[in-house]
């Protein structure tokens, strides 16, 4: 194990950017986001959750397909993928890293999303152990360890220094790269700070969140609950808590007239929560909140899981938790639905 | 259980079992002290989960929008605010009055669970209000804070504890006015230089994800198929194409809600990127008063916001972006 002080952090992250893009939370406008970092830029390590999960590295919000040029009747196909450059991803919490297990069945499988693909193999990411994880935190609940993230390399940090540990081959070449910037040891220190994260994690109050009614019970009922509709009652349809989700990963695909001989095809995300998710010429097969309210949970603990052995596509990341306007959010859904009363 | 809690459940109960009203809508406690949600009660079974407390200020009023489409007769709790936003939902035909009973409730400000976290105070398993105090209890320890340290902007800057419109009012304790100027903000960026503003703006709303909620919480947003939403449009979007794009979004938006905007505050309450939205819409309202005389949406649920009625009074158009130009 390696350490550094963190005062001497932005030299790490000055000594990486200089060999290869650096992507890691960044605060802009007060809020922390994954972004460029670029030297002199305030870095926002230390905050728990960033709004937006780390996702957009490999699936971005929006992003180009195709483009197509009209000239009369005939149409010529530009593609403009381009080779992805390797890049750094920095400080990707455990419940973030477990998404991208999420994703990656998505995207990965057969027919493989060559776009998520080129992006997450360019990819080195290093991890940030969780120290301080709030009351909206519950990745214990799907076996996720905060205190021990892998990845390619993993970080945990104090109020002096910050440990590294390379985990992989990509981690090592990183390593080398900075190796110079860093002492030995540390292992002691990291072992006292897991132990006293986990400590935590046992006493927050979602991590004894019971899944198994929806690992026991038939799809259609509960499909068939009565309870979807108080459930979904308050939901303003907006797409906050799919928008922050770490493992959603709907999409649309939309065209529009760059100019009079050019059409851009992108693809955006999408929300179930939205009217027009997966409107087709003949409408819409969820007409209600309650069912497109439905949809979101259903997918995520019940038809995800069935599809992919049994993983859930929640990590207990808790933005959901934290950003919805009105309060709702998966884990009233999980106790309501197959909780135990008053625990 | 607070004494105007007791009240309000009380008079849901009574309303409910006489069957003077058909549903109740109110708040729901949570899993904690401050996350209740917005609710429909229709049975006094249910409204042992009725919860007011400092953590409710969601805006209730345009729930009654979908919950009246059902039928019935609806009895709804508004804080002071609420009650314009309820005014000017009927004053646009989106909800029968006449449906709908108004009971208008004591507001004391209300919290912002994020700004106790920005304090440093996370893994939050309790909160306490004590009069002026908050007290917040955590799985790293207690603390404590002003009430005014951790109001949600939109109650720093209160419009107003009068209610626009009340069947019934259920008030136990004085609600002191603030005294904190709700344009200071606006007064700021018009200090700005244009450079200045432009960077402010586009720093704010480049962090904008289209999630849609400021303009689904919007009481003045209820068209029934949005202009964003609507494919045919040949505007619908879904995703931030680019900077420019979001701005768009936000300008068109405060555009298409001014004359019309109470000012309830719900759009920067519910931003998970925290853009002050309410920025936009007070400029809005600080030119509106300036041009056309003081105006408050939402004051009455009758009459023409001055955007839509000429008077000879009303400064000249062409003039008004002179900024001495004033409603005469």
């Amino acid at each position: 194990m390696l350490k550094i002080k963190v005062q001497d952090l932005n030299k790490l992250f000055d000594a990486i950017s200089e060999k290869e893009p650096l992507y890691m939370p960044l605060e802009k406008a007060g809020e922390a986001n994954y972004g460029l970092y670029k030297t002199g830029e305030k870095t926002a390590l230390d905050v728990l959750k960033t709004v937006k999960s780390a996702k957009d590295l490999f699936f971005p919000q929006s992003e180009t397909i195709v483009k197509f040029k009209t000239e009369g009747k005939n149409i010529t196909v530009e593609d403009i993928r381009e080779e992805v450059k390797p890049f750094v991803l920095f400080g990707v919490k455990a419940c973030d890293f477990k998404a991208f297990e999420v994703l990656d069945k998505v995207f990965l499988a057969d027919p493989v999303d060559t776009y998520y693909q080129a992006k997450r193999n360019a990819c080195t990411v290093v991890t940030f152990a969780c120290r301080r994880p709030e009351e909206s935190c519950f990745c214990k609940v799907f076996g996720i360890d905060a205190a021990n993230p892998v990845g390619d390399v993993t970080i945990w940090k104090d109020d002096e220094n910050l440990y590294w540990r390379e985990n992989t081959e990509k981690g090592s070449k990183l390593t080398e790269s900075v190796r110079y910037l860093f002492a030995e040891g540390g292992e002691k220190d990291v072992q006292n700070q897991q132990e006293e994260t986990r400590k935590i994690i046992e006493k927050l109050p979602f991590s004894s969140l019971d899944l198994s009614y929806f690992e026991n019970t038939e799809m259609m009922d509960i499909f068939n609950r009565p309870e979807w509709q108080k459930l979904s009652e308050a939901c303003l349809a907006c797409g906050t808590c799919t928008f922050v989700c770490p493992t959603c990963q709907c999409f649309d695909i939309r065209e529009f007239k760059a100019s009079n001989d050019q059409i851009i095809r992108y693809r955006c995300w999408d929300s179930c929560m939205y009217s027009d998710f997966t409107q087709m010429s003949h409408g819409n097969n969820r007409t209600t909140q309650m069912q497109r309210y439905r949809q979101r949970f259903m997918h995520k603990l019940v038809y995800y899981p069935e599809n992919n052995g049994g993983l859930f596509s929640c990590v207990g990341c808790g933005r959901c938790v934290n950003k919805c306007p009105q309060k709702l959010n998966i884990v009233k859904v999980v106790k309501t639905l197959g909780g135990k009363k008053d625990d | 259980m607070n004494k105007v809690e007791e009240l309000i459940v009380k008079r849901a109960r009574e309303l409910l079992s006489s069957k003077e009203v058909d549903k109740v809508i109110g708040w729901k406690k949570g899993e904690f002290y401050f996350d209740p949600s917005p609710a429909v009660f229709t049975s006094e079974e249910e409204l042992k989960d009725f919860v007011y407390n400092g953590f409710c200020g969601a805006n209730l009023s345009k729930y009654l929008v979908q919950e009246l489409k059902k039928g019935g007769k609806i009895a709804v709790f508004l804080k002071p605010c609420d009650t314009y936003s309820f005014n000017e939902l009927v004053k646009e035909h989106r909800v029968d009055k006449n449906a709908v009973k108004v009971i208008a409730i004591e507001c004391q400000g209300k919290l912002d669970i994020e700004k106790i976290k920005e304090k440093g105070v996370s893994a939050v398993t309790e909160t306490e209000e004590n009069g002026e105090e908050v007290i917040v209890s955590s799985l790293y320890g207690s603390a404590k804070f002003r009430k005014e340290e951790v109001l949600l902007e939109k109650c720093l800057t209160c419009k107003s504890k009068k209610f626009a419109v009340a069947d019934e009012t259920i008030v136990v304790n004085e609600m002191k006015e603030t005294a904190n100027d709700r344009f200071s903000g606006v007064e700021e960026l018009e200090r700005m230089s244009e450079e200045e503003r432009f960077a402010f703006w586009k720093g704010e709303l480049s962090k904008c994800i289209r999630c849609n909620a400021c303009r689904n919480v919007c009481p003045a947003c209820t068209c029934v198929k949005c202009v964003f939403d609507n494919n045919a449009s040949g505007m619908a979007t879904k995703a931030p194409a680019d900077t420019f794009e979001e701005q768009m979004f936000h300008i068109i938006r405060a555009y298409h809600v001014a004359g019309r905007c109470t000012d309830c505050g719900e759009c920067s309450r519910v931003c998970p990127q925290h853009i002050p939205l309410h920025l936009l819409n007070r400029k809005f309202i600080k030119d509106i008063n300036r041009l056309y005389g003081d105006f408050q949406a939402g004051e009455a649920d009758e009459g023409k916001n001055p955007l839509i009625e000429y008077t000879e009074k009303d400064a000249d158009p062409t003039a008004a972006v002179n900024g001495e130009v004033r409603h005469a």
